[in-house]
C-alpha cells in the first residue's frame, strides 16, 4: 500500500468513527426526545408530582435542578477561579503546588456515590445542615471544583506570555494584569469549563440522593422569603432534582403513568442542558467580543 | 551626531553581574547611557544584550533563579534598592517587544489601557492621551477613523507602532526596544527606525538589535557584547569605522555572529 492509499484509508476510517459517534449521539437524543416530547406540556412543567394518581408534573423538580445549579455555581466559580489563578500565577512550582494538584486530581476521580455518602456524613450529619439544597450544592462542589480549578489554571497558562509582559511592562501590578488582560483572554476557555461543570450538576443523581434528598416539601411558589420552610428559595430545604426524580420514578414510581413521566422528564432534562449550553456559549462569545473588540 | 560627553548620563550601570542559576549571563558590565539619545546593543545571539535590556525595567525579576550583583541607577536612583516600587519604575521605563503584542482589544483601548489603569478616567483626558500617543508613534493618520476596531486587524508594522504608542501613553522617560523590528518587513522596519529618530529628542532610547546596519543607521552610541561582556562601547560612527577591538571588527565585518 503506497502513501496515497494509506492516506485515503485513514481518512475513510476516521470519518467513519466520527460518523458513528454522531449517529450514536443523534440516536440517543432522538430516542429520548421521541419518547418524551409528546408528554411535555405547560401543565407537566409547572404542576407538582402525584404519588399514585396519573397526571403528575415535574414543576418543583425542574425548579430544584435550576436552583441547585445556581447555588453550586455560586460556590464553585469563586473558589475555582481563585484556586486556578493562584496555581497558575502565584504559586511557585514545587512540592506544595504539586501536592495541591494531586489532591485536586484525586478529588475529581472519586465515584459520585462515595461523594454522596461523604456529604451525608459531613454536610448532612456532622455539620447538621440536613438534607438540603445547600448540602447538595456542597457535595457537587466537591466534584466540580477540580474541574474548575484545572480549567482556570490551563486557561490562564494559555494566555500568551507576550500579553502578560506587555501589561507588566506598562507598570501595572500583577493583579491588574490578571484582571484586565489575562482573564478576558482566558474567558472563553473558562466559560467552556463552567458549562462542563454545570452539565454535571444537571445530570448528577447519585451524590444528591444522600445530600439534597429524595423529596421536596410542598413548595409555595407565592412565598419568596428565602427563610420560610416552604419557600422555593430556601436553600436549607430538602430538594429532589430532575435527575433524582427520574431515577426514583423509574425504580419505585407508583403512578400508572410513571413511564411517560420519566420519559417526559428525561426529554426536559436533555433540552435544558442543550439550552443551557447554547446560552452559555453565546454568553461566552458575547463577553469575548465585549472585552476584545473583535467582531 | 551627539557625543556621549556632551550629554548627561541618565542610566548608570556599575559592575553588574547577572546569573541565571549557575549560568553567568552578564559579566562585570559597567556603562553610562546618555539621555535623549539612541544607544544600541549589538552582538551575536546569547551574548547578554537582551538580558541587560531587561534588567533596566526589571523584567528579569519574573524569571526564577535570577541573581543580580552590582548597581543600576536611573536618574541617580538605584533601581534595585528595596524601596523601589517596580510598578513605578516600569512606568518610567517603557518597553517594546520583539513580537508586536497588542492586546486583543480595540486600538483605542490598547493605548488607553495604561493611563486608565493608572487612574486616569476622564473621557476627554483619555481621548487626548490616545491622540497624542498615536501621533507620537506616527500612527494617528492611519487609524484615526478606526479607533474602535480591533488592534489585531492592523498590519504587523502598524501593530508595533501601536505598541510604541501604548508604551508612550504612560509617559515614560526611557524607551527600551527589544529587537522591535526583527519580526517586520523592510518598509515597516524603516518606519520604526524613522520613528525612533524622532522620539530620541524627547526620550532616552535603548535598543537591542540583531541587525548591525540598523545600529549603524539609527543609533548615537553602540555597545558590542560578546559572551556576557562589553567588548566595546563607542560612538556609533567610530565603532563601525574604526573599531578598537579585533573582535568588534570581526563581528561588524561579518566574520561571525
Amino acid at each position: 500500500m503506497n502513501a496515497k492509499t494509506a492516506d485515503k484509508v485513514a481518512t475513510v476510517v476516521i470519518c467513519l468513527f466520527a460518523g458513528i459517534i454522531v449517529l450514536v449521539l443523534l440516536g440517543l437524543l432522538g430516542f429520548i426526545l421521541f419518547r418524551g416530547l409528546s408528554h411535555i406540556s405547560w401543565d407537566f412543567l409547572t404542576s407538582a408530582p402525584e404519588t399514585i394518581k396519573a397526571g403528575g408534573g415535574i414543576g418543583p423538580q425542574l425548579f430544584n435542578s435550576l436552583f441547585l445549579l445556581v447555588l453550586t455555581m455560586l460556590i464553585t466559580i469563586p473558589l475555582g477561579l481563585g484556586a486556578g489563578i493562584y496555581m497558575s500565577q502565584y504559586a511557585k512550582p514545587g512540592k506544595v503546588t504539586n501536592s495541591i494538584r494531586l489532591v485536586v486530581e484525586v478529588l475529581s476521580s472519586f465515584p459520585s456515590i462515595v461523594v454522596g455518602l461523604f456529604g451525608l456524613l459531613v454536610f448532612v450529619n456532622i455539620m447538621g445542615i440536613g438534607f438540603s439544597l445547600f448540602s447538595g450544592a456542597l457535595a457537587l462542589t466537591v466534584f466540580n471544583l477540580p474541574l474548575m480549578v484545572r480549567i482556570t489554571e490551563q486557561a490562564m497558562a494559555g494566555v500568551p506570555r507576550e500579553q502578560k509582559e506587555a501589561s507588566l511592562a506598562l507598570g501595572l501590578s500583577r493583579w491588574k494584569t490578571i484582571t484586565s488582560v489575562m482573564l478576558p483572554i482566558a474567558m472563553p476557555a473558562i466559560i467552556t469549563g463552567t458549562i462542563l461543570a454545570a452539565g454535571r450538576v444537571f445530570g448528577e443523581a447519585a451524590a444528591l440522593l444522600f445530600t439534597a434528598g429524595m423529596s421536596s416539601p410542598r413548595l409555595d411558589f407565592t412565598d419568596w422569603n428565602p427563610l420560610s420552610p416552604f419557600s422555593p428559595l430556601n436553600p436549607f430545604r430538602p430538594a429532589e432534582t430532575l435527575a433524582v426524580h427520574i431515577w426514583k420514578i423509574n425504580s419505585e414510581g407508583l403512578a400508572p403513568d410513571a413511564g411517560e413521566i420519566a420519559a417526559g422528564a428525561s426529554a426536559v432534562l436533555v433540552l435544558t442542558v442543550l439550552l443551557f449550553n447554547f446560552g452559555a456559549r453565546w454568553f461566552g462569545r458575547f463577553m469575548h467580543r465585549k472585552f476584545t473588540a473583535t467582531r | 551626531m551627539q557625543a556621549p560627553a556632551h550629554t548627561r548620563a541618565l542610566i548608570e550601570i556599575d559592575k553588574l553581574n547577572l546569573y541565571y542559576g549557575t549560568f553567568h549571563a552578564l559579566k562585570n558590565v559597567s556603562m553610562e547611557i546618555p539621555e535623549k539619545a539612541i544607544t544600541a546593543f549589538i552582538g551575536p545571539s546569547g551574548c547578554g544584550k537582551s538580558t541587560l535590556l531587561r534588567t533596566l525595567n526589571r523584567m528579569n525579576d519574573m524569571i526564577a533563579g535570577t541573581r543580580i550583583e552590582g548597581k543600576i541607577a536611573i536618574g541617580g536612583a538605584d533601581i534595585y534598592s528595596k524601596e523601589v516600587d517596580v510598578e513605578t519604575l516600569r512606568k518610567k521605563v517603557g518597553m517594546v517587544f520583539q513580537q508586536p503584542n497588542p492586546f486583543p482589544k480595540s486600538i483605542y483601548d490598547n493605548v488607553a489601557y495604561g493611563p486608565r489603569l493608572h487612574g486616569i478616567s476622564g473621557r476627554k483626558q483619555l481621548d487626548e492621551i490616545v491622540e497624542t500617543s498615536l501621533r507620537s508613534a506616527a500612527l494617528w493618520e492611519e487609524v484615526k477613523d478606526y479607533l474602535k476596531r480591533s488592534a489585531l486587524s492592523l498590519s504587523g508594522g502598524q501593530q508595533q507602532r501601536l505598541c510604541i504608542a501604548r508604551a508612550l501613553a504612560v509617559e515614560p522617560d526611557v524607551l527600551l526596544m527589544d529587537e522591535a523590528t526583527s519580526a517586520l518587513d523592510p518598509i515597516s522596519t524603516l518606519k520604526i527606525e524613522e520613528l525612533a529618530q524622532e522620539l530620541k529628542d524627547r526620550y532616552t532610547i535603548v535598543m537591542v538589535t540583531h541587525n548591525m546596519h540598523q545600529a549603524a543607521r539609527v543609533s548615537n552610541q553602540t555597545v558590542f557584547f560578546l559572551n556576557g561582556e562589553v567588548v566595546e562601547y563607542a560612538e556609533t560612527e567610530k565603532l563601525f569605522s574604526t573599531p578598537r577591538d579585533q573582535r568588534t571588527e570581526d563581528y561588524i565585518s561579518g566574520r561571525f555572529g
